[in-house]
């Protein structure tokens, strides 16, 4: 047994590491949402019961996003590494964990989306159908504005998943908190490390999801909301 | 003005197609309002959602102001639905958006630039009454409210023809009230034509100049409110005009009783009192009562006669244009 990692040290790793994981899962959360929330739209559209219902469409879609969704990070990891290579021009680092990560959360914000869209009322969007709006501004201005709060908090819920999947960011070298727990605390028995990580990883998540939560409360204009 | 033409539309059910409309023809005139009535499952919305052009018919068509809207697609379809204002079931306003910015949707979807839309949004808001909420959320508003922000919604483009479906269930009478006093002025004051879904006669009885009674998919009855009230066997008469109770002790005291419709405020106010100096009979009222059909009042009494010239008299109430409806006492028929 070695003597314990002065604090001082493991308070740089902390910060380090949490530049890295906070640099991959904001890039990654932000690419996941701007491909996944038409994902989610295109899923809403063409459902059965949808604006644009197209059963078969419909249908094919959901599978490959479920697919999507049910792929452990890990695999994705692996074999996102050619096509990683290609992006970014290297296959190691922490840049490179934000393409398998991105993809790998498309699908999952994908559902989201839908799930979240088909929970506006019939009334509404068949109010807004009957005034000749067009697709796209029913997407926009129905659709997605009066899911608004429900989406902040969804992508709050895929900001905390992704922080989840990239602890294993560490076997592309892609470094972050998850990483620091495992290599440094769990794999060389640095208690001091590992407990410090959890902590931390605690303070991080249950801040992201306050900020998200209270942003959703901001710009929600039904009753419990009134600001 | 709207034209539905023999429209038939079937849903798909469990045990083969189910028949929504089945050959429903109609005509609201320009600048009235029906109401399309009937029991729970008569196809009062398929119809509403059809001509709104939610839903499209199997076959048929609906023409408003003379264009047929049936075969319709894309930008024509779209332009079709400006003309045409729809007040849908349920609450259908955009809940993140103020009252203002929920009458303002139609204005956006024309293109109609900011300042105009403005002085729209502004107008409409005056004409339902409700200026005073433009800034409130509707789950700031009461249910009444929301309803009358839907109206002013569905006016916002300026369409010729205006449907509602339900526009006051789950409303009380009061509030029913303000949403029916909404759409009565937008006919007045816009000279827009109406057609309204409604289980709640008092709609009917408010503010329909006509009305269609659906049944099974089918029209049953059709034709002026006024005209159909005087019929003693048709559905409308059954359910606008004051009930009658039953009363054989009095009636047995009698020589002839009947049933008396009186439309308008002549005959409401003028004519039995007329029949007793005129015959020489005893005329009492033994049931029924006043009400109003929109401005003209009406009424249904029971009247028991006693006379020799009894029979006459009920003629003569019939020749000057009330309904005399049943002859309960002495020879059937007397008068119809
Ligand atoms: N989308 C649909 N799919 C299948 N069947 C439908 C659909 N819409 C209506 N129907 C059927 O068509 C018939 C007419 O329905 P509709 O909703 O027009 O009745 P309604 O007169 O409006 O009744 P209510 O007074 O209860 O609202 C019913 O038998 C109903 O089950
Ligand atoms: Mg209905």
């Amino acid at each position: 047994m070695r003597t314990a990692t002065p604090w001082s040290t493991v308070f740089d790793m902390l910060v380090d590491a949490t530049g890295e994981t906070l640099y991959m899962v904001g890039v990654s959360t932000l690419v996941a949402t701007v491909l996944g929330i038409p994902v989610g739209v295109w899923l809403q559209l063409t459902a059965p019961g949808g604006l644009k219902p197209r059963p078969l469409l419909h249908k094919a879609l959901g599978f490959i996003t479920d697919l999507g969704r049910s792929m452990p990070f890990v695999v994705l990891l692996i074999a996102l590494t050619a096509l990683t290579r290609l992006v970014l021009g290297s296959s190691i680092g922490t840049s490179a964990v934000i393409v398998p990560l991105s993809i790998g959360a498309v699908p999952f914000v994908g559902r989201l989306v839908q799930n979240i869209l088909s929970e506006v009322h019939v009334a509404v969007v068949e109010a807004a159908v009957t005034t000749g709006a067009s697709t796209l501004r029913i997407v926009r201005s129905v659709l997605l504005r009066e899911s608004l709060p429900a989406l902040i908090n969804a992508i709050g819920v895929t900001v905390i998943a992704v922080l989840g999947y990239s602890a294993m960011a560490g076997i592309i070298g892609g470094g972050g908190l998850g990483d620091l727990a495992i290599r440094e605390g769990y794999q060389r028995f640095n208690d001091r490390v590992l407990w410090a990580t959890v902590a931390w990883l605690a303070v991080v998540t249950t801040v992201i999801q306050f900020g998200f939560t209270r942003a959703a409360r901001v710009v929600d204009r039904r009753r419990h909301a009134s600001v | 003005m709207i034209t539905v033409e023999n429209l038939t539309k079937s849903f798909a059910g469990r045990t083969g197609p189910v028949v929504a409309l089945d050959g429903v023809s109609l005509e609201v005139q320009a600048g009235t309002v029906l109401g399309v009535v009937g029991p729970s499952g008569a196809g009062k919305s398929t119809l509403a959602r059809c001509v709104a052009l939610l839903e499209r018919p199997d076959s048929g068509a609906i023409r408003v102001d003379g264009t047929d809207l049936v075969s319709l697609d894309g930008t024509a379809l779209r332009a079709a639905r400006r003309q045409i204002g729809v007040v849908p079931q349920g609450d259908s306003l955009l809940r993140q958006r103020t009252a203002a910015g929920n009458v303002a949707l139609p204005l956006e979807s024309a293109g109609v630039p900011g300042p105009q839309r403005r002085n729209r949004v502004a107008e409409l808001l005056d004409l339902v009454g409700l200026t005073d909420k433009a800034g409130s959320y509707p789950d700031q508003l009461s249910g009444g409210q929301r309803q009358r922000i839907a109206v002013a919604r569905a006016l916002a483009a300026g369409p010729s023809v205006l449907l509602a479906d339900e526009p006051t269930s789950a409303l009380d009478p009061d509030t029913t009230g303000s949403v029916l006093t909404v759409l009565d002025r937008a006919r007045a004051e816009l000279g827009i034509t109406v057609l309204v879904v409604t289980h709640d006669m008092a709609v009917v009885r408010r503010i329909c100049d006509d009305v269609a009674v659906l049944e099974d998919g089918r029209v049953v009855e059709h034709g002026k409110v006024l005209d159909l009230v005087s019929d003693a066997a048709s559905r409308t008469a059954a359910s606008l005009l004051p009930a009658i109770d039953q009363n054989p002790l009095a009636e047995s005291r009698f020589d002839r009783v009947a049933d008396v419709v009186l439309v308008g405020f002549a005959a409401v106010g003028a004519l039995l009192p007329e029949v007793t100096s005129r015959f020489g009979v005893e005329l009492n009222l033994l049931g029924g009562g006043l009400t109003r059909l929109a401005e003209t009042p009406v009424a249904r009494f029971r009247v028991g006669l006693k006379g020799e010239r009894a029979d006459s008299a009920l003629e003569w109430i019939s020749e000057a244009g009330a309904s005399v409806q049943r002859t309960l006492k002495g020879p059937q028929g007397v008068a119809a």
